[in-house]
């Protein structure tokens, strides 16, 4: 099969995959304690409705965002409030936090099913908030909003994302390769909630296994209505699995710079958001646990691991053997992601991996001006002139870059990973973003 | 506030390519060697001293400029002695030994360095040690030229001779052409097929780096396989070049040799290692076939219609000039861009 792909630019990275692809998912073993931040979405800040001392159940609301953009969220364990207090964050340094130790004799919460078919979408959606759910590919935007789209957007397409495009991630692959049922049961119900008829699953040919088994379960699954949910393979290019680059690769549909998926009828999902909705319309679980690849050849002993939402990264280290030779950590892919400074921060909704690089992964040397080999230009997926901000950064002229198009820049790095002079390219474009937004 | 991490934290993203500026620097550079090679069978060792001293002379004027500049020395980066490669392979062999310490005063404290350095450079800095030494010793650059010697047919002092250049100096075909016309050239080497042999291996009088058109094919491709260059730049230069040449270059229209033009004097040199040149040339791939275009035109202008044989030099020097407007001019295709004005929707 011949692989989809987007129209400009893109990189071919090394995958570093094998550490994890081939490791089934494990679940480690609760914490003693979990650390819940109150901010793990695109939003608001929630507020906590429970109080220091107060016991809490295992899948119990915890903190709630009235009237603004936000997202529930829920103990991820049965235990106490130990307290609320500020403590360190993957992304906003500090936040605060629900402090809940854990009580070991309480036994893990059972969920019953029920056929999801029977609800109205109204339903279905309520569900879907009251679980908490949010993106899961790194944004955190607040899932029942998504599927909310404006009455005059004309959607007709839901694209699922399988491309799991940055190096060394392997959740997404496992996802579907241990659960592939209930990722198109969950595209079905995503499709009902929509209220239109057609799913389209992409997912890079470098996981041919996943591509099978999710191809069988979509043709058993099928049978049973009027929807359509076909898989399609893309070729293995990063940044497949970015959003515009990825609508464009399997429906040739471009949104435009400014414009929202739903602008050309699509609305995108991630993977584990799916899982995510298919467990809260089924069983009315909350989202309060995730599937994480941990890997990087710092850490002993790499895997895929289920992990209560709220275990520190202290804990996951400890449980897989600890670090040797430890240069980088980084929260999300490596193009991507971003690098962390303390390892008391606890895996969040949206940590899809993290990273423990050695010194023959990651280097840290410095970085040489502009040679105008025009590498960046041809790797940047968007068509911009990447060099050119970089020197106008440089050159304290960072407001004028917007003729560059800078803001189409979504930070992907497949320039900087090209650049000879290892110029800082992804910095150098936020720089110029930051001067615009200042000087406008 | 947050302890100093035991580990690093940086910017995304955390993984990159392995190519480096100094590995291109290096790697275009080793492609060179065949060419000295043959130029050393061709015009014997003085070949090889002339490029040494342009090549020493080229890092040593870079080091001190850069301290005298304040700046960090990076003369391990390679470019400065691709630099000084190139200052030699477009002087005559036979030129004094100081010459190339004079030319690489030009190229890379003049050109270079006092442009800002590395990447700030507006024209080609070997061509401004050459353009600078053409006007300063114009009789050594334009007659200090030694016949190819053939190792086979035993001349062995000559081939081991760094010295007595006068008693074997002899004319450049194109000045040749210039002077007596294509007729006398033919006469010259014995018949045009003879003449495109000869040019095509190599065994021509001429610059040090430049007589060879196959073995700077060779190094051209191998620096296409490696993606360090690509065909735009080389391939519009040399078929503008021959289109010009075929026009204008003969008695009447439509009647010129463009072979014997494409082959001779720094053409191909000019194409594949100078015009090619990263920071020189613009950087869109379209910018780049009209670069191409204007270099291998202006260059048989030159040769056809102005008061030099040779005018690779000064065509691509004319050309880097308009380099940093066509790098504003033409700007890359965009994907998807906002459907009204630039409007800042992400503000």
């Amino acid at each position: 099969m011949a692989g989809t792909t987007f129209a400009k630019g893109g990189i071919h990275p090394e995958e570093h995959k094998e550490l994890t692809e081939h490791l089934a998912i494990e679940e480690m073993p609760p914490p003693s304690q979990v650390v819940l931040p109150l901010s793990m979405h695109f939003g608001a800040i929630a507020q906590p409705i429970v109080k220091k001392k107060q016991e809490v159940q295992e899948g119990e609301v915890i903190a709630v965002v009235e009237k603004a953009l936000g997202a529930s969220i829920h103990s991820s364990v049965t235990g106490v409030v130990k307290a609320i207090e500020p403590r360190p964050h993957p992304t906003m340094v500090r936040c605060g936090a629900i402090i809940i130790d854990r009580d070991p004799s309480a036994p893990p919460r059972q969920y019953s099913t029920e056929d999801w078919k029977k609800l109205s979408r109204e339903q279905l959606l309520a569900r879907i908030k009251d679980a908490g759910i949010v993106g899961m590919g790194g944004a955190g935007f607040p899932t029942h909003v998504k599927l909310s789209p404006p009455p005059n957007a004309k959607v007709d397409t839901l694209v699922l994302n399988g491309a799991e495009c940055e190096p060394y991630l392997t959740t997404d692959h496992r996802l579907m390769l241990e659960y592939p049922e209930k990722v198109i049961e969950g595209a079905r119900i995503i499709l009902k909630v929509l209220g239109i008829k057609q799913c389209v699953i992409g997912i890079e040919l470098n996981k041919a296994d996943a591509i099978n088994v999710m191809n069988k379960a979509a043709a058993q699954s099928s049978e049973k209505d009027d929807t359509v949910v076909r898989i399609q393979g893309m070729q293995v290019k990063y940044p497949q699995g970015s959003e515009k680059q990825l609508i464009y690769s399997l429906t040739k549909r471009s949104v435009p710079g400014g414009g929202l998926p739903f602008d050309v009828g699509v609305i995108v999902q991630n993977i584990s958001t799916t899982l995510a909705i298919f467990e809260a319309c089924l069983m009315q679980k909350p989202l309060y646990e995730k599937v994480a690849t941990f890997s990087g050849r710092a850490l002993d002993r790499q895997a895929n691991l289920k992990v209560k939402v709220g275990t520190l990264l202290s804990d996951v280290v400890e449980y897989l053997g600890g670090t040797k030779d430890l240069v980088k950590i980084v929260s999300g892919g490596p193009m991507m992601g971003f690098a962390i400074s303390s390892i008391d921060v606890p895996v969040t909704k949206t940590t899809s991996g993290v990273l423990f690089l050695n010194s023959s992964e990651t280097d840290l040397g410095e970085f040489g001006p502009c040679i105008h080999c025009g590498w960046c230009m041809e790797a940047c997926p968007m068509g911009l002139s990447p060099k050119e901000v970089g020197l106008y950064v440089e050159a304290g002229r960072g407001h004028l870059t917007e003729k560059f198009g800078i803001f189409d820049c979504f930070e992907c790095g497949c320039c900087a990973y090209v650049c000879p002079a290892k110029r800082p390219l992804v910095q150098f474009a936020r720089l110029a973003k930051i001067a615009i937004k200042k000087r406008g | 506030m947050i302890p100093k991490p035991d580990w690093a934290v940086s910017v995304s993203p955390h993984i990159r390519q392995g190519t480096t500026t100094s590995q291109i620097m290096w790697t275009v550079s080793a492609t060179l060697m065949p060419v000295l090679i043959l130029s050393i069978y061709n015009f014997g060792f003085r070949s090889l001293i002339i490029t040494l001293i342009s090549v020493l002379s080229c890092m040593f004027v870079e080091a001190i400029s850069q301290k005298a500049l304040g700046r960090a020395v990076s003369v391990k980066d390679g470019s400065a002695v691709l630099t000084g490669i190139l200052l030699a392979f477009v002087i005559p062999p036979g030129v004094p030994y100081y010459l190339p310490l004079i030319g690489a005063v030009a190229a890379i404290f003049i050109a270079k360095e006092l442009m800002g350095g590395l990447g700030y450079n507006v024209w080609n800095p070997a061509l401004v040690g050459r353009a600078f030494l053409q006007a300063s010793f114009p009789v050594a650059i334009t007659t200090a030229w030694i016949a190819p010697q053939q190792l086979a047919k035993g001349a062995w002092d000559v081939f081991l001779s760094p010295g007595s250049v006068d008693a074997i100096s002899t004319a450049t075909p194109l000045s040749v052409v210039k002077q007596y016309g294509i007729t006398a050239l033919t006469q010259q080497f014995g018949g045009l097929d003879s003449i495109y042999w000869n040019f095509f291996l190599g065994f021509k009088p001429g610059c040090i780096g430049e007589t060879s058109a196959l073995l700077i094919l060779l190094g051209g491709l191998y620096l296409m396989a490696r993606k360090i260059i690509t065909w735009h730049i080389p391939m519009s230069t040399l078929a503008s070049a021959a289109l010009v040449a075929w026009i204008f270059g003969g008695q009447t229209w439509f009647s010129g040799n463009p072979l014997v033009h494409v082959l001779s004097g720094g053409l191909m040199l000019g194409a594949f290692y100078m015009a090619t040149d990263y920071v020189t040339s613009p950087t869109l791939k379209s910018a780049q076939l009209i670069f191409g275009v204007g270099v291998g035109a202006l260059t048989v202008l030159i040769r056809l219609k102005g008061g030099y044989p040779e005018g690779v030099c000064y065509a691509i020097l004319l050309m880097n000039c308009l380099t940093p407007a066509m790098d504003e001019w033409f700007q890359p295709s965009r994907f998807a861009p906002p459907k009204a004005a630039p409007v800042a929707a992400a503000k």
